[in-house]
């Protein structure tokens, strides 16, 4: 019961911090300060969805499992971010 | 009822996939648009192969197999595109240049 | 109420794809394609289909959206605008049309077919996941040509370098500060990145993955460090590199034909023998997906531009 009530609220809070990130990707205005929303908030929200899940976890593995998505998606995401803002780095001086 | 919705936006995803072949000239929207027709076309032939009830694994085989070969002519493509670029400055094929 | 996700799923896999086509901007229409590839890959696994699932994500969305990406920067110098507007929008878009009702109509209309059931020769097969008992036996002679249709296309492009050109390193020059933090995750991604590509060709013959998937993430590694700078990019010559390239179409060959010599026909696996055959030509076949892939994505040799 507290278990479902904590996945609940944390599931809620990861979806709040997806919505601000999505708003920042559709409402800011150039390539660097989207990345910075998608990056920061969206990888926060990840991480109270699968706090959230982790309630859910019958076993260790899957407690695992769950960090270790979150773990990856957070380089992921750097590594991607980064690579996306060397393109639009070279893209924005050449237009100038 | 899902196998239908997949498949259905299959069709339409070939569909597109044509209408941009055709219609786009930038070379490298053309390689997008071809690489939406094959995927388009896997996910038609995955629902197609579902309808038993589980993914038959020789579809899946096989859209494995086509996804791989799609990535490698989508790499010659892009190839002869940026060879293109490089040798003539354009990147659209030369009948079809708006302002040769 | 998964009729409703799926729903929601083909609609967001059909609007991406239109930005695809038609988005303004070729850069804006490359993002929206490797997303799409991200959407697609959560259809294949909403379908149960999770190997296609892994290798749309992996090769779909990841490798076609860092070629893509990489011929974009390249193209960008040339021709913006003008040749943004589409062709021939209206014959186009009848044929687009056409071919998706005709393709809509064939769904209703084809009968299921009956085939046979691959769970029933599943034992006999050397793998436990039926995917990869299509792949590497019951239909081994599709997956030995793909094989070699990798290495033709790879020598395609390579054709592509200028002829002064042919002995420079392969791909575009990457620039990386040793101390930056591309540097930083260049050297932190291939270790994991590795192991995850071992587990995926190791656990294929078994569950979820095989030698593409696994394959296509240790390419996937080497285009990291390539990007990073911490793996200097090879040359076409090389011994080593062109040895890796044939070992998996060598060794699938091989095997093919010591099926043959002893007693069976070309490519066909005894059941006693099946497993560790499957297992050895995986192997090898991962090393050269592994390294074509790669290839394929970085393109042909260039030599350094000149200093303007």
């Amino acid at each position: 019961m507290i278990a479902d009530l904590a996945t609940y609220a944390f599931t809620a809070l990861g979806l709040v911090f997806f919505a601000a990130g999505t708003v920042g990707l559709i409402r800011f205005p150039d390539t660097f300060s989207r990345l910075h929303a998608l990056t920061k908030a969206d990888n926060l929200g990840l991480g109270f969805i699968a706090l959230g899940i982790a309630f859910q976890a019958g076993t260790l593995a899957q407690l695992v499992t769950l960090a270790l998505i979150w773990a990856l998606a957070l380089l992921a995401a750097g590594a991607v971010a980064q690579l996306v803002a060397r393109a639009a780095l070279t893209t924005s001086q050449e237009e100038e | 009822m899902s196998l239908t919705v997949f498949a259905l936006t299959g069709a339409a995803l070939v569909g597109l996939g044509v209408y941009g072949l055709l219609a786009l000239p930038h070379l490298l929207r053309r390689v997008i648009a071809f690489n939406l027709t094959g995927s388009g076309l896997f996910l038609f032939f995955g629902a197609a192969g579902a309808r038993g009830g589980a993914v038959d694994p020789v579809p899946q085989a096989l859209i494995i197999t086509g996804i791989v070969v799609a990535l490698s002519a989508s790499a010659l493509a892009v190839g002869l595109v940026v060879a293109l670029a490089r040798s003539s400055g354009k990147v659209v094929l030369p009948d079809e240049d708006p302002a040769p | 109420m998964s009729l409703a996700l799926d729903l929601a799923l083909c609609a967001l896999i059909l609007g991406v794809s239109l930005a695809a086509v038609a988005g303004a901007g070729v850069f804006r229409a490359v993002i929206f394609f490797i997303t799409y590839g991200l959407f697609v890959a959560i259809g294949w696994a909403r379908l149960g289909a999770y190997d296609v699932a892994l290798a749309e994500a992996a090769i779909g969305a990841g490798l076609t959206g860092v070629l893509l990406l990489t011929a974009q920067g390249r193209l960008r110098r040339v021709q913006a605008d003008r040749t943004e507007r589409p062709g021939a929008p209206l014959p186009a878009a009848l044929a687009g049309g056409a071919v998706t009702l005709a393709l809509a109509w064939a769904w209703f209309v084809l009968p299921v077919p009956e085939a046979p059931d691959v769970a029933q020769a599943l034992p006999q097969s050397g793998a436990g996941n039926p995917v990869t008992a299509v792949l590497l036996n019951f239909r081994a002679w599709d997956t030995l040509l793909e094989s070699i249709v990798l290495l033709a296309a790879l020598l395609g492009v390579w054709m592509l370098a200028r002829d002064a050109d042919w002995d420079a390193p392969l791909g575009p020059r990457y620039h990386a500060r040793p101390s930056g933090v591309l540097a930083y995750f260049g050297r932190v991604l291939p270790p994991i990145g590795l192991i995850f590509g071992v587990y995926l060709v190791w656990a294929g013959t078994e569950t979820v993955g095989g030698a593409f998937q696994g394959g296509t993430v240790l390419a996937g590694v080497v285009l990291v460090a390539m990007m990073a700078q911490v793996l200097p990019p090879p040359r076409a010559s090389k011994r080593l590199l062109r040895a890796a390239l044939v070992l998996g179409p060598g060794v699938f060959l091989l095997s093919g034909l010591a099926a043959a010599a002893l007693g069976g026909s070309f490519l066909s696996l005894s059941a006693a023998l099946a497993k560790p055959a499957i297992l050895i030509i995986e192997a090898a076949l991962t090393v050269s997906i592994a390294v074509t892939l790669a290839l394929l994505v970085i393109g042909p040799a260039e030599a350094p531009e000149p200093a303007p």
